[in-house]
């Protein structure tokens, strides 16, 4: 349920919320992968790979050094990629990096293959509505409930691609695609209510 | 869990003068009922998105609350005066001087060019055509159409066409803007650009908004939205609404 508890909580920014929608709805982006990626346009440092991380998929939310170096470190130990000598110079890890053919051929995999299309949210609201038909409570009232909750997080996405770049704008897509669907879920299964109604029960 | 406290009190928008409201409005249209007892309060400079299925009475909803169609029963008002109790002669001034209008598919006149579409209002308000087109021509950079100013509006997209309609709807500065899908025929990159104009225009000019729309990325534009059913107002903005599992 970590994609529902992710929604519901309080964006603080824009480029919090679109670090929440790309755990949300991005989870194939991957720190190793993504660093193997950046590793392939051409040898790099460390620094350079987390300044480069930071730039393109980190949307307010940095990653942290140690973490690029841990990522580093097992991905070389895997033989997925080859730190060089240390190099002079100030820092902990003066390495230049450069991606193996194992590591090249798991980006080419991971670039070619589509993400598991898995529709998360429905389930949980399926189940919220089916629940409370077979209870007896006002499922209608809680879709208009939900409606309301899907529009409000869509405002603040609206207004974060009016605000925002052309990255936060994608980010902001994404997610805004996602949650019309859910809401013309809702809409689908608000008018078949009664017909629900009447399976749920009859069975 | 977390509490989304919503802006807005139900019809009162948050607090804010109403300038706009519909008292349990009733409307048919022969024997089949459109709104069975509508009620919706729109507050000064707010943008409110009137969504529904089609078929609810959402338009027809617009429709009354602009003053094109008289209510069977019930009360209109604007700006602390009724509406539906005006004559057709008052109705059709204040459309005219305080109401601008949106549609789905522009509705301009094809025979004339953009930048007459844009000044009618003002010239049919007895406006100097010197203001009048001073006034059209002031508003083509800002809907990013320069340079079609004398293009007739059969020879433009479909986005321009939508954008030289704001321009008139929003011309004489009218004090609430009327939108009935204003972006029901665009592709959705057109459509934001339109709904980013409209919006950006109006926030600019203070205008209050009352749009209509199926199309929920439509809605996250304005302040609040409301759902029309079965001919009745469903708002649910007041909800203290928990979201979680």
């Amino acid at each position: 349920m970590q994609n529902a508890s992710l929604l519901g909580t309080r964006a603080c920014s824009s480029h919090v919320y679109a670090q929440y929608l790309l755990l949300l709805y991005a989870p194939g982006v991957t720190v190793p992968l993504t660093l193997l990626g950046l590793l392939e346009r051409e040898p790099s440092h460390g620094y350079d790979l987390k300044r480069d991380y930071d730039t393109y998929f980190g949307r307010g939310k940095p990653l942290p050094f140690g973490q690029v170096y841990a990522t580093l470190g097992r991905l070389a130990r895997d033989g997925k990629v080859i730190g060089g000598d240390a190099e002079p110079g100030a820092g902990p890890d003066r390495k230049r990096y450069t991606i193996t053919e194992v590591g090249a051929h798991e980006i080419d995999d991971w670039l070619t293959q589509p993400v598991e299309p898995e529709p998360h949210l429905q389930t949980v609201l399926f189940a919220k509505v089916v629940l409370a038909l077979m209870l007896g409570r006002p499922a209608e009232s809680y879709l208009d409930t939900q409606r309301a909750a899907h529009l409000q997080r869509m405002r603040e996405l609206t207004e974060t691609k009016r605000t925002g770049g052309l990255m936060d704008a994608l980010l902001a897509d994404h997610g805004l695609f996602h949650l019309e669907a859910d809401l013309r879920w809702i809409d689908v299964t608000s008018a078949r209510l009664s017909a629900l109604a009447e399976l749920v029960r009859a069975t | 869990m977390t509490s989304l406290n919503f802006p807005h009190a139900p019809g009162d928008g948050g607090g804010r003068r109403s300038l706009v409201k519909a008292l349990d409005v009733y409307r048919s249209f022969g024997r089949t009922p459109a709104l069975t007892g509508a009620s919706l309060s729109v507050s000064k400079g707010e943008i409110l998105a009137i969504m529904g299925p089609s078929g609810s009475g959402k338009s027809t909803l617009l429709h009354c609350l602009a003053g094109i169609f008289t209510p069977d029963s019930g009360e209109v008002w604007f700006d602390g005066q009724r509406l539906d109790t005006l004559s057709d002669a008052k109705r059709t001034e204040l459309r005219r001087t305080a109401f601008g209008f949106v549609f789905q598919f522009g509705q301009l006149v094809p025979e004339l060019t953009v930048t007459d579409n844009i000044a009618l209002p003002l010239l049919l308000g007895r406006a100097s055509r010197k203001a009048a087109y001073g006034a059209a021509e002031s508003w083509l950079p800002r809907l990013d159409l320069d340079g079609v100013g004398r293009r007739r509006t059969g020879e433009l997209s479909g986005g321009q066409a939508q954008r030289v309609a704001l321009a008139r709807a929003l011309v004489a500065r009218p004090q609430v803007l009327f939108a009935d899908e204003p972006t029901g025929s665009l592709d959705t990159l057109t459509g934001e650009l339109v709904m980013d104009l409209l919006v950006g225009s109006a926030r600019e000019e203070g205008t209050t908004v009352v749009l209509v729309t199926h199309d929920a990325r439509v809605a996250a534009y304005a302040d609040r939205e409301v759902l029309v059913r079965d001919g009745k107002v469903v708002d649910r903005s007041d909800a203290q609404v928990e979201v979680g599992q």
